[in-house]
């Protein structure tokens, strides 16, 4: 199988603590992978070190075959890789819609310095992916006076925009409440039938069982067990490492 | 794939007319009030608050589109007001010139303020928030020192003479007022078309978080040198302006850092990032300023720091958005229960989302 995303032996040493030694993972393409484990196991750093916020140790990262081990996260960005963050990253003055521009701007560029930021087709693009997401009518508001469930979508359609092939969402249900968990877990659903493949972090178990098709398990830096769903929920190092040890794992 | 999704939306369509209309209606009786001012009133007295209320219109506007909009306080513009005046002062001369010939020097002392500017950005930009705050005074007091020690060049303490100016006293600054006037408006247009532009949307995604925008592929270190530069260009060319009406140029004035004061303390009233916020800032804070130094000397001071403090402490974002809030809350309530703002899709769609107050830190 050809992974479309995948990490070799990738290592990370914050300090003392070593936050990732040898993970290693893969995305196939077109499919949905979740990326699950205990606090401070390295899912996050595992994102940052993909999406080029944080630099490797050691290790490779490939797209398509090609390494990007730490580009920098605009080339990352700009080789077709989005991502989402734990605690969003919206830009809390600019309106709505201006988020949507501001993420489609290497797509949509005038000659003329000073035209209207956005032209017709980027408007109506962005304008398509608020709806999709279901905060269209929030466009003309500004992002900060967004609830934190909204500001969730926002960052969901804004890494739409550039229409990455990748998408790296850190835990898309977050902190949301469950009719939108739903909601957020449709709309990735309905992308990914369009072709669309995530990569995704997520600490609510009934979320990624039910969303993902193969899962990958960290364990203080290291991939402890991969698989469909079924085989994880059985996978007794995973319930050792992570289920059984951890009952309150919202954090 | 999405685009299935998209129903027709209106966003792009031509705004309501009659707004657009009133709005450029509202902006010729300005410029024409402005054009006929001081032909109205003839008092040179007058005329004078004039003069000086828009070179700050121009320099608190030009301040704007690089502090206002990316958020990188600069405490350092009076480096390229007072580069700008010396510039003014010293060719005109070394080049003998007189009369309306030195007023097409200032053009070059904007370039001269761009030069100055590439370097200046170049080192300062590469640090942010407070500690780009520092270099930029720092910076500052370095073209304060040289304007001192220079002395062949700017004559020091003593400072440069302008020569003598023999246009109709009845009607002496009207030259001055129009040619402000002029940089003003340019200013102030291109701060309009700036903020709308997509370059002014990577300067204000970069005043919000300067990394994501990184991420997303803005160039931020040539996207904020350019404004820097821009922004740099008018308040040189005011900066000579000002030493020609003024007739007198010397370290304590050309470089002082009470130019920086009064445009922060300009754009913070009308509203820091706005177009219209430092214009009206400019408009209110100068003729007060003149006002006050006339009655008792330096007492402005301690009106600036007053004027300061309440501003942070109860118009923290600046009359214009918080005026701009006001009012669209005014009507929203008025709306109310006729028609729904949010259009939400599912029935517990988004807006049902109640949870979990935002982010910490």
């Amino acid at each position: 199988m050809n992974a479309l995303l995948r990490t070799e032996e990738v290592s990370k040493a914050f300090g003392g603590v070593q936050a990732l030694s040898d993970a290693s993972l893969e995305v196939a393409p077109g499919r949905i992978t979740g990326l699950i484990g205990p606090n401070g196991s390295g899912k996050t750093t595992l994102f940052n070190v993909i999406t080029g916020y944080e630099r490797a140790d050691s290790g490779h990262v490939y797209l398509d075959g090609k390494a990007i081990t730490n580009f920098r996260p605009a080339r990352v960005f700009g080789l077709g890789i989005g991502r989402t963050f734990q605690l969003t990253r919206i830009f809390p003055s600019l309106t709505v819609i201006e988020n949507m521009l501001i993420a489609g701007h290497l797509k949509h560029r005038s000659r003329n310095p000073l035209a209207v930021s956005g032209g017709a087709a980027a408007r109506h693009h962005a304008m398509g992916l608020l709806e999709f997401t279901g905060i269209a009518g929030h466009a003309g508001a500004l992002a900060g006076t967004l609830s934190y469930g909204q500001r969730k979508l926002l960052e969901l359609a804004y890494v739409l925009v550039a229409d990455p092939d990748v998408v790296l969402l850190d835990e898309p249900a977050g902190g949301v409440n469950p009719s939108l968990i739903n909601h957020i877990g449709d709309r990735i659903r309905e992308l990914n039938a369009a072709g669309k493949t995530f990569l995704i972090v997520e600490h609510n178990m009934d979320f990624v069982m039910g969303l993902c098709h193969d899962i990958t398990v960290l364990d203080s830096g290291t991939v402890v067990a991969t698989g469909p769903p079924e085989q994880i929920r059985a996978n007794p190092r995973v319930l050792d490492a992570y289920l059984g040890s951890e009952t309150d794992d919202n954090d | 794939m999405i685009a299935s999704k998209v129903t027709a939306t209106q966003v792009t369509a031509p705004r309501l007319r009659p707004a657009q209309l009133s709005r450029a209606g509202a902006i010729v009786a300005v410029l024409a009030a402005l054009v006929a001012f001081p032909l109205v009133i003839t008092n040179p007295a007058i005329t004078n608050y004039g003069v000086l209320t828009l070179i700050f219109v121009a320099a608190a506007a030009s301040w704007n589109i690089f502090s206002g909009y990316s958020g990188y306080i600069s405490l350092g513009h009076a480096v390229f007001f007072g580069s700008g005046a010396y510039f003014t002062g010293i060719a005109t001369k070394d080049w003998n010139l007189s009369g309306s010939a030195v007023f097409a020097l200032l053009p070059l002392a904007g370039l001269v303020g761009a030069v100055l500017a590439v370097p200046f950005g170049l080192v300062a930009l590469r640090v942010r928030r407070h500690t780009f705050v520092v270099i930029t005074i720092a910076v500052f007091f370095v073209f304060q020192l040289m304007a001192y020690n220079l002395q062949s060049l700017t004559g020091g303490t003593s400072g440069l003479l302008g020569p003598t100016i023999n246009f109709s006293p009845a009607t002496f600054n009207n030259p001055f007022y129009y040619i402000a006037l002029i940089i003003a408006v340019i200013v102030v247009a291109l701060s309009f078309l700036i903020r709308r532009s997509r370059f002014g949307l990577q300067l204000r995604a970069i005043r919000d978080d300067e990394d994501r925008a990184a991420g997303l592929g803005v160039k931020v270190m040539p996207v904020k040198l350019s404004a820097f530069v821009i922004s740099a260009v008018p308040t040189a060319m005011v900066g000579g302006l000002l030493w020609y009406y003024l007739g007198l140029i010397d370290p304590s004035s050309g470089f002082d850092p009470l130019f920086d004061v009064a445009v922060v303390l300009m754009a913070f009233l009308g509203g820091l990032g706005t177009v219209t916020g430092p214009v009206l800032g400019a408009l209110l804070i100068e003729p007060a300023r003149l006002y006050f130094q006339q009655q008792t000397t330096y007492i402005y001071l301690i009106l600036y720091g007053a004027l300061f403090l309440v501003v942070i402490l109860v118009l923290p974002r600046g009359i214009i958005p918080t005026a701009a809030e006001r009012i669209s809350g005014w009507r929203a309530r008025r709306k109310g229960s006729t028609g729904q703002v949010a259009a939400s899709p599912a029935p517990a769609g988004p807006d049902a989302v109640t949870d979990r107050a935002s982010e910490p830190a």
